[in-house]
């Protein structure tokens, strides 16, 4: 179905496209734009002078032994998140497909999280956490498993990933779901006429004929944990103890706001968006070969 | 080597009673089309046999075994659906294969028999295509060669030519008869098209709001209909059912502003009773005497073959009558028409029923002489 809105003139579809490309610009391409320009220079921090330098700013970045390390933070935590917070919504997604009393309910409940601002969730998470006024974190204590995620850097890995997974196990759960409601009934009734039990059905067919929309969300997740975990992990441990929960996205935040090293912070959300978009084209290289739309 | 027997099968949802205790048995062997309007339960039922829908009441066996509490799989039951359900990620091969890879079959097995289905059913050359790469017509052989490649007790067939063209459907009609009269095996067949059920059954169960209103052999159903509504229903255009009054003498149905038309036999005891009269379109004959009823002519519909005319019985009644060739009558014109009393239906006004006293062997005999 298409449908055409057909404008008097050029003024008024300019007009109507404008907040959209405002927005785009002062958000999106002149931050990205900036980052470019200071990513080839060295400022005082005051941005009051600066010295076109080249890639030096890549090189010292690249050669701190530290960076490697918040690589690898990056990747377990972006691997985990995309992991959990899929195979979590897929799960819930397929038990809320089911005929079930109160389906309805269940569907709008578990899509209210994805309402909470990062921040928000966050203090949420500390409240169930924090070791000692935290529900689950004093009753770990209580058993003698030694919880404290602000010592130990696995244990605040485990927390952040939990955090950043929740908000978007909700913004997953709604595309499965309405991914499994357009895959037709009788397609399921045929198999289970073939002989296919419900756990076979789901492998064989639900989960092939689901995956262009495994694929996205598993695009869009991999860039949600790379870019947009900032406001988690800086309510929650700080990137801290340590460096332990210190990602790439952090990091730049950390060099570039607490440190005062423009250039050096520039130079590594480059290296981000080049991480991003290298990860997105990999993705459509090799796994979209697998999915299939119907 | 498997019958499909239904004994009081029922269907409740809630309040509604969607089948009302349905009894009947499929021979071994046997096509048995299940025909109704649409919402008649028709496909329910066949759900039922199938195990997607659970039933209410009654029994359903296959085989002689008791199914009813059975999984779909368990049932050794396959079933072609309306609109395919072919598995739209997998080959034509795939799709066929994928009943026998479940069960366990030797992967040379399964070769073997897929392939000599797929000979059978003209889709060799297609066994490494997805099904959005095939026709309509293609996607049907293949939902029925995934049913064949099985070799069930039982085929279940749910509508499987309504998403086709009808010429398609007319060819894949063909299809569906020869593969089911070679394979011998045991068919239920949905489908809301009489055509489809006069052409592929042996035997037809006509369906209405969750009720087997008859149960019988095509030709029979056509020519002595159980009840109003299997009249009404089968055949094209239907029959004409109109308002009658037996008259005085027993020996005649008297229709109103004049018309009378002779009974075969007398039916004196109800003289002055109301009752219902059905007469097919093609029985409903010009004739050259008076005595009998006058259509007049409202329209005319002449398909080449035949003719069908519109218009109004005395005292007004709606009628069509059909005729072989081109005759020339026009709107307005006022034809003389008969009907041989042997073809009258009589149905009771109150229950809907074909009259009892039609059925009888003794009726017959008098309306022969009668005719004579």
């Amino acid at each position: 179905m298409q449908r055409r809105a057909i404008f008097k003139g050029r003024l008024l579809p300019y007009l109507l496209l404008a907040p959209q490309v405002a927005v785009t610009v002062l958000f999106f391409l002149w931050p990205a734009g900036r980052a470019l320009w200071q990513s080839v220079h060295l400022q005082d921090p005051f941005g009051l002078y600066s010295e076109f330098v080249w890639f030096e700013n890549f090189q010292a970045v690249l050669s701190d032994p530290n960076y490697l390390g918040t690589v690898q933070v990056s990747v377990l935590f972006s691997a985990a998140v995309a992991g959990l917070s899929l195979s979590v919504a897929l799960l819930l997604a397929a038990l809320a497909d089911t005929k079930i009393r109160g389906a309805g309910l269940y569907k709008s409940l578990l899509i209210w999280p994805y309402a909470l601002a990062p921040a928000i969730a966050a203090v949420l998470f500390l409240f169930v956490f924090n070791p000692e006024i935290g529900l689950l974190g004093r009753a770990m204590n209580g058993m003698g498993l030694g919880w404290d995620y602000r010592l130990n850097g696995g244990q605040a890995l485990l927390m952040v990933v939990l955090a950043a997974s929740a908000k978007q196990i909700s913004y997953n759960f709604i595309f499965f779901l309405a991914g499994l409601q357009a895959i037709p009934r009788s397609v399921l009734e045929a198999a289970s006429i073939d002989g296919a039990g419900p756990v076979r059905r789901f492998f064989t067919i639900t989960f092939p004929l689901l995956s262009p929309t495994t694929f996205f969300l598993l695009v869009v997740n991999v860039v949600y944990a790379f870019f947009e975990t900032f406001g988690t992990i800086h309510a929650l441990t700080r990137g801290g103890p340590g460096k332990s929960t210190e990602t790439l996205i952090y990091r730049v935040y950390q060099d570039g706001v607490v440190s005062n090293d423009l250039g050096g912070s520039s130079a590594q959300s480059v290296i981000l968006m080049v991480i991003v978009i290298a990860l997105t084209a990999i993705q459509f290289r090799f796994i979209e070969r697998k999915v299939h739309y119907a | 080597m498997a019958t499909v027997e239904l004994r009081q099968v029922t269907k409740r949802y809630g309040a509604v009673e969607a089948i009302r205790g349905i009894d009947v048995a499929a021979r071994d062997g046997e096509f048995l089309v299940l025909l109704g309007p649409s919402g008649c339960g028709k496909s329910t039922l066949l759900r039922m046999v199938a195990g997607l829908e659970s039933i209410t009441g009654g029994e359903i066996a296959i085989g002689g075994r008791r199914v009813d509490g059975l999984e779909p799989k368990d049932r050794d039951i396959a079933m072609v659906f309306q609109n395919y359900a072919l598995y739209p990620h997998m080959s034509v091969f795939d799709n066929m294969a994928y009943g026998l890879k479940i069960r366990g079959l030797p992967k040379a097995e399964i070769r073997a028999r897929v392939t000599r289905t797929a000979e059978m059913l003209e889709l060799a050359p297609y066994l490494d295509r997805r099904p959005s790469q095939l026709s309509g017509g293609q996607r049907q052989r293949v939902a029925m060669g995934r049913a064949v490649v099985r070799e069930p007790a039982a085929f279940l067939f749910d509508e499987p030519l309504s998403n086709l063209d009808a010429k398609l459907r007319t060819q894949m009609r063909l299809e569906i008869k020869r593969l089911q009269a070679r394979l011998g095996v045991t068919s239920l067949y949905v489908t809301h098209d009489q055509v489809e059920a006069m052409t592929l059954a042996d035997r037809i169960l006509v369906m209405n709001q969750g009720v087997a209103e008859q149960i019988g052999a095509p030709l029979e159903i056509y020519s002595r209909p159980a009840s109003l509504f299997v009249a009404g229903f089968i055949g094209s255009p239907p029959m004409n059912i109109l308002d009658a009054r037996i008259a005085d003498d027993g020996r005649g149905l008297l229709l109103g502003g004049g018309g009378r038309i002779a009974l075969p036999g007398p039916l004196a005891a109800e003289a002055g009773q109301p009752v219902k009269l059905g007469i097919r379109p093609e029985h409903l004959k010009p004739t050259a005497g008076p005595g009998g009823l006058s259509l007049t002519v409202e329209l005319s519909e002449a398909l080449g073959a035949e003719t069908v005319l519109y218009g109004r019985l005395d005292g007004g009644q709606p009628a069509q009558l059909r005729m072989a060739g081109m005759p020339a009558h026009r709107p307005g014109d006022v034809l003389p028409v008969t009907a041989d009393p042997s073809d009258l239906h009589l149905f009771d006004p109150r229950t809907g029923r074909r009259r009892p006293d039609t059925e009888q062997p003794g009726w017959a005999e008098r309306r022969i002489s009668a005719v004579s």
